[in-house]
């Protein structure tokens, strides 16, 4: 047998070889995509048993990674076990693309994994999102990575794990259904605006990562995969497409999105969701898009027809 | 056996995430077929066990999971070599099982538990062929309406066994068929209808 044999998995000295080639700008000294083999595939298992069980919450080894918690390790970890040389990534923090987050992640990205970047998301085939869904509607075949804080919906109602694992063994949700009465008895409505949990496949409940109440119809029956990674928590889950993801209501206090009733001030947009800036010290303020990619679409469109 | 060792993936890294790809869009949506193409070069493995299900294998299983397979002693050396799975005797035991004759019953299998349904089983099965567009009407979530999918070279009695696994959601296991360098799946959501 002339051709060489190698151990697929072992990685040394297949890693090695791969170290020193790659698109330019990809720096060397590290596997591709910034994590090792072994990870990428006890990861890579975890995302095909959560999609499998659609908004089920399956732990994963977290690994340490170059940025603290809460600035997104958990999907990074999604998107790296993810992403190869065919893939376009655009990464946002509350929409926008050009926040500290959202530059450092797509640099990252394209030094370890050589990816091409975009801030389009018509252009991206895997977008990393902190808080937001896009207001383009995303499309089949792209896959949406969220990073999540707190997986668990039920952890202020219930904080010791094993609790909650248990009641979601028994799909036994009645905790979250008491909170939102009492805040329909103390508030008149249901005063959660962000975070608002939704069940997913009529089965699991699920937290949608701290995204807006607006954006969750969003989730229902949305044509591209929906994955979510907890660093710190340990946690993956996922929604495949086209699957019922439902925020919880009551007949007679149906789910409603919340938006700032207002414009936005470059725009003009009244369909997307809206970011409070406030502009001076004397109360002024303005209403602007939190998606910067829609936002400066719908500008440069507004400018192109005048 | 005749004593020498086929390559495992040409380009390890790579090549793992090509074909997880290919998985990770099988799985999310149910029936419609992946090809496993443009490896470099395309997996050799010993017969029986087919291009496509000994990559999902290099790709996902490792020293960490249990594999039970029927292939014999060389698919098993060869896996043992690559992958570094251990490999096990008894189907409760492993987390991935690959099926080139008669699998075992599916119910036999690991199913997870209430608390922890992902702690079950992929089951891989090589068929003689996949087909899209007739055969099973599939549905459930990743299919927009319906899927149809023709799987030829299945064990008798396979839709009534999948019936039952499905009832046993969220607990169950889930299965890639694999025809050649041909891929999909059926994860424990999907529900079948013959057409």
């Amino acid at each position: 047998m002339t051709a060489p044999i190698r151990s697929a998995q072992g990685g040394a000295p297949a890693g090695v070889e791969h170290r020193n080639r790659g698109p330019a700008g990809q720096i060397s000294g590290y596997n591709v995509g910034y994590l090792d083999e072994n990870t990428k595939r006890m990861i890579r298992r975890a995302l095909l048993k959560a999609v499998a069980i659609p908004g089920h919450q399956v732990p994963f080894g977290s690994r340490e990674m170059p940025l603290p918690y809460g600035w997104g390790t958990g999907g990074i970890q999604v998107t790296a076990a993810v992403i190869g040389p065919g893939d376009t990534l655009k990464v946002i923090d509350q929409g926008a693309d050009d926040t500290t987050n959202a530059v450092s992640i797509r640099r990252f990205f394209a030094k370890v994994a050589g990816v091409a970047t975009t801030e389009r998301t018509a252009a991206a085939s895997i977008i990393q999102t902190r808080h937001r869904i896009p207001e383009t509607p995303l499309r089949e075949g792209q896959v949406l990575v969220y990073q999540v804080p707190m997986p668990e919906p039920l952890f202020r109602l219930e904080p010791r794990v094993a609790e909650t694992k248990r009641m979601h063994a028994l799909a036994d949700y009645s905790l979250m259904h008491v909170k939102l009465y009492e805040d329909i008895a103390r508030h008149g409505h249901i005063a959660t605006s962000y975070n608002y949990p939704v069940m997913v496949g009529g089965r699991y409940l699920m937290s949608p990562s701290p995204i807006p109440s607006f954006d969750n119809p969003k989730m229902h029956r949305m044509p591209a995969l929906q994955l979510f990674g907890a660093g710190r928590e340990k946690r993956i889950y996922a929604v495949p497409p086209y699957t019922d993801v439902r925020s919880l209501d009551f007949e007679d206090h149906p789910f409603e999105p919340i938006r700032a009733d207002a414009a936005c001030a470059l725009c003009g947009s009244r369909e997307s969701y809206l970011d409070e800036v406030v502009t001076d010290d004397a109360g002024g303020r303005m209403f602007v898009c939190s998606d910067t990619d829609y936002c400066t679409t719908r500008q440069a469109g507004r400018e192109a027809a005048e | 056996m005749t004593g020498t060792l086929t390559a495992g993936f040409g380009e390890p890294v790579l090549d793992a995430q090509r074909c997880f790809r290919a998985v990770l869009d099988a799985m999310s949506r149910p029936g419609r077929v992946q090809r496993l193409a443009g490896l470099s070069p395309p997996l050799a493995p010993p017969a029986p066990l087919g291009a496509a299900a000994a990559a999902v294998l290099l790709t996902l299983s490792d020293a960490d999971t249990p594999v039970w397979l029927d292939a014999g002693a060389a698919a098993e050396a060869w896996l043992r070599f690559h992958a570094g799975a251990p490999i096990v005797a008894a189907p409760a035991e492993a987390a991935f099982l690959l099926a080139s004759g008669p699998p075992p019953a599916l119910r036999d299998l690991a199913q997870g538990t209430d608390e922890e349904p992902h702690r079950s089983a992929t089951l891989i099965l090589e068929v003689a062929a996949l087909e899209e567009g007739d055969g099973w009407r599939l549905t459930g979530p990743g299919i927009e309406h319906a899927h149809w999918l023709r799987v030829t070279g299945l064990p008798e009695g396979f839709a009534a066994a999948w019936q039952g696994n499905r009832a046993r959601f969220p607990c169950g296991i889930d299965l890639l068929l694999c025809a050649g360098d041909r891929l999909a799946a059926l994860p424990r959501t999907t529900a079948l209808e013959i057409g």
